[in-house]
């Protein structure tokens, strides 16, 4: 069955490493709808957030083809309950839509907050899940809403806390074995006794 | 399960530079690009030179005693050369190209070397750096087209990072799986100086070759092998490459348990070692196919269940449990299902094993096979193998050679009904005598791939049996096999069509034969043409003394056998169908 996972991918800081990645995508036909990448609190290990719809015994296969990859640490695939994500979202509006008192309600129910207002717009932000963001442009829509922009999914997975050690390692060149981290592709949860 | 145990380089031998220079030498990257192939003791390259390369080219003319140039027609025969040389050294194969169209023609190579896990490095020219991405003259975005067909790519822009991507490239084309590495590298980065140093690369810190041994996952292995009624290897190429032949007899005289290959594990079992029960998949032998429906432990060693071994793999084994020995953790449990993976070379896996596996004899089980060979030998092999009347067929040709060879040659086959044929019959004795173009199957890789498995075992004797369709995709190279007097012998089976596709009409197309036939050249005046002799035959009163005549000939030698037109490749397993769908006739 096709849900949504999030694909957390650990890679070496080099030109092209976002094209090896989405290639192997491609090839399957996966469509990815959203991808998030910055560098990690490691020095050259960079984290590829990657958001799919899919099915998971395709993903186990799709991560396995993305580990063979050099430059790539590691690759995981999880379920929604694994990580805590967020998304972010900026909503540009007609400076107009402040006059009516409502306005005001809605940013205030939302925790959304306004980043800067000129005399033509003013720019609001809300960070959120993706259900919450595309609601609140909704609701903005009356109010004159002149352009609408998210980010994709940044993401902290729940049970991360042997992995990174070992990344951090790595990054003193002192490598560990891997076999430590009982990491398995398939068996969501099989780590979890391991979590922080 | 599938678990990624990895088992890294200590770092100390990641710093400590393995065969540095005495002292610093002042060069230009070209040739450092030459001294880096010296320390990892390259001897042959396979190339083809244009604009973008030439200061490489340049620089080899200082080194023609210590590196030899072999050059190519196209570069898409430097690519196939270098795969044959790979296949026979055991070395990594070399290429050289230009850019843009250089760089291009190419891909079909590296396709092929990646499909069949076949180490080689190639070096391409790129425009000067200051060019990139403005569509000079001869760019092409060599790396982005690459990207999903090799193992690992690099573009090198500067003179001192050549080195390190040399070093680099050798490391990750050889080890773990091998594969098809290629370093693209800027003309100012070519003609730029610097201090060379060379250091081999040993560790690269997110890459793990070779894979911590699961001993848990190797007892579970050896329990199911030990309880099995019914066990059966499956043989794979990854064998060959880990040099694991030795290891995978003994476990198969150990346990009594019969051995089939696939295409590419073909030769590292001896044919008439007495377990040995045959070739898997579409065109291979009935016994080997009928009997994987009934086996209850499948141990697969270096192999990746191509859909030509399984057929429908949905109805594909299972009744049986599967052990998994694989070096690529990504090939683990990608088609099937393993009830056992163990992450490893072949070599590594079945030396763990060996002395877990408990004595067995399996002799009711093995009987088994040649019962169902009888079927075989009747509908099909006997009238192939020894036809009386009627034109000369393919399979007869295969096995006078064969035994005129004594099973000794390095076979090197094409694409097609001949491939099909050739490794159906030849009773291959050694390992690694066995190279044909296995999951990309690229007609034309045969030619140019004999050329280089014969620079890279020059002791042996080299057969190429090659299609009339596919010699004409590539024979150009005699152009080569001439100038660097490469004593490959070439074996023309002639049929006049694409006989494969031609069958595939027959059976599955109501014999429309849509651009099947051929109307072909004289293959013996095109050898002329390029000096090198050959012979035309038609007759079966000819043929042995034809193929004495091309085996004792000292040098290339091309022999074109007119075989029946309409002749058709069984047992076949229609694409798609189960393997028990096996059709004889």
């Amino acid at each position: 069955m096709q849900k949504e996972y999030t694909i957390t991918v650990y890679t070496e800081d080099r030109i092209g490493i976002t094209n090896r990645i989405t290639v192997i995508f491609t090839r399957r036909r996966i469509n990815i709808t959203s991808l998030t990448t910055a560098p990690t609190e490691i020095e050259g290990v960079y984290k590829f957030i990657i958001t799919v719809l899919a099915e998971r015994s395709l993903l186990d296969k799709v991560v396995g083809q993305i580990e063979r990859l050099v430059e790539i640490h590691r690759a995981f695939v999880h379920d929604e309950d694994e990580v805590v994500y967020q998304e972010l979202a900026l909503y540009k509006i007609s400076t107009k839509a402040l006059k009516n008192g409502s306005i005001e309600k809605l940013i205030r129910e939302n925790a959304a907050r306004i980043l800067t207002i000129t005399d033509e717009y003013f720019v609001l932000e809300k960070t959120g899940h993706q259900e919450e963001l595309i609601a609140l442009q909704a609701k903005l829509a009356p109010y004159g809403l002149i352009e609408y922009s998210k980010s994709g999914r940044v993401a902290i997975v729940k049970w991360s806390r042997r992995f990174h050690d070992h990344l951090k390692n790595l990054s003193e060149q002192e490598a560990d074995d891997l076999a430590e981290v009982d990491y398995t592709h398939g068996q969501p949860g099989s780590h979890q006794a391991e979590s922080i | 399960m599938q678990q990624k145990d990895v088992l890294p380089m200590k770092p100390e031998a990641a710093t400590k530079p393995a065969a540095a220079t005495a002292e610093k030498l002042h060069i230009t990257g070209s040739e450092a690009v030459i001294r880096s192939l010296i320390a990892e003791d390259v001897k042959t390259i396979f190339g083809y030179p244009g604009g973008a390369i030439m200061p490489i080219y340049d620089a080899l003319y200082d080194f023609q005693d210590e590196v030899h140039h072999i050059l190519v027609r196209h570069e898409q025969g430097a690519t196939h050369a270098a795969q044959g040389y790979a296949r026979t050294s055991g070395k990594v194969g070399v290429v050289f190209a230009t850019s843009g169209p250089g760089a291009t023609n190419l891909v079909t190579g590296l396709a092929d070397a990646y499909m069949d896990s076949t180490p080689m490095v190639c070096i391409t020219g790129q425009v000067a750096a200051h060019l990139l991405g403005t569509d000079a003259f001869q760019e092409t975005d060599v790396i982005g087209i690459t990207i999903p067909i090799t193992k690992w790519n690099i573009q090198v822009t500067r003179a001192e990072d050549i080195p390190g991507a040399i070093a680099k490239a050798f490391y990750i084309a050889a080890s773990g799986r091998p594969g098809p590495v290629l370093v693209d590298i800027t003309k100012n980065a070519q003609v730029a100086k610097f201090d060379f140093e060379y250091s081999k690369c040993e560790y690269i810190r997110s890459y793990h070759p070779v894979p911590k041994l699961n001993n848990e996952a190797v007892k579970s292995a050896a329990a199911l092998i030990n309880e099995a009624k019914r066990p059966y290897i499956l043989c794979g190429h990854g064998v060959l490459l880990a040099g694991a032949e030795k290891e995978l007899i003994a476990l198969s005289e150990k346990a009594g348990i019969p051995i089939a290959s696939t295409l590419l594990g073909l030769s590292a079992v001896p044919v008439d070692h007495p377990n040995y029960v045959g070739f898997l998949g579409m065109h291979g032998n009935y016994a080997p196919n009928i009997k994987t429906d009934e086996c209850d432990v499948v141990i697969a060693v270096g192999m990746r269940f191509d859909d030509r071994v399984t057929g429908d793999v949905t109805k594909y084994v299972k009744q049986a449990k599967v052990i998994h020995i694989e070096i690529d953790a990504a090939e683990i449990n990608k088609i099937i299902t393993a009830e056992v993976g163990v992450h490893a070379d072949a070599k590594t896996a079945l030396q763990a094993l060996l002395p877990l596996v408990k004595a067995a004899k399996h002799d009711e089980w093995i009987a088994g096979f040649r019962e169902a060979d009888k079927q075989e030998e009747e509908k099909v092999n006997r009238r192939e193998l020894y036809p009386t009347e009627g034109a000369l067929k393919m399979a007869e040709v295969v096995r006078l050679i064969s035994e005129r060879t004594a099973g000794k040659a390095v076979l090197v086959t094409d694409v097609g009904q001949h491939q099909m044929i050739a490794s159906r019959y030849y009773r291959f004795k050694d390992p690694n005598t066995n190279i044909t173009s296995g999951g990309m199957g690229t007609m034309g890789f045969s030619l140019p791939a004999a050329m280089g498995a014969k620079m890279g075992a020059q002791e042996k004797e080299v057969v190429a049996v090659i299609g009339d369709g596919c010699f004409q995709m590539t024979l150009q190279e005699l152009g080569t096999i001439y100038q660097s007097q490469i004593g490959v012998k070439i074996v023309i089976l002639n049929n006049n069509f694409l006989g494969m596709v031609r069958q595939w009409q027959q059976l599955f197309h109501d014999k429309r034969y849509s651009s099947t036939e051929m109307t072909n050249p004289d293959f013996v005046q095109i050898a002329k043409g390029f000096y090198i002799p050959g012979k035309k035959v038609t007759d079966r009163a000819d043929i042995v003394a034809a193929i004495d005549e091309m085996i004792s000939h000292d040098g290339a030698y091309l022999l074109e056998v007119v075989v029946e037109k309409e002749d058709n490749v069984f047992p076949m397993v229609p694409a798609g169908a189960p393997i028990a769908n096996i059709r004889l006739e």
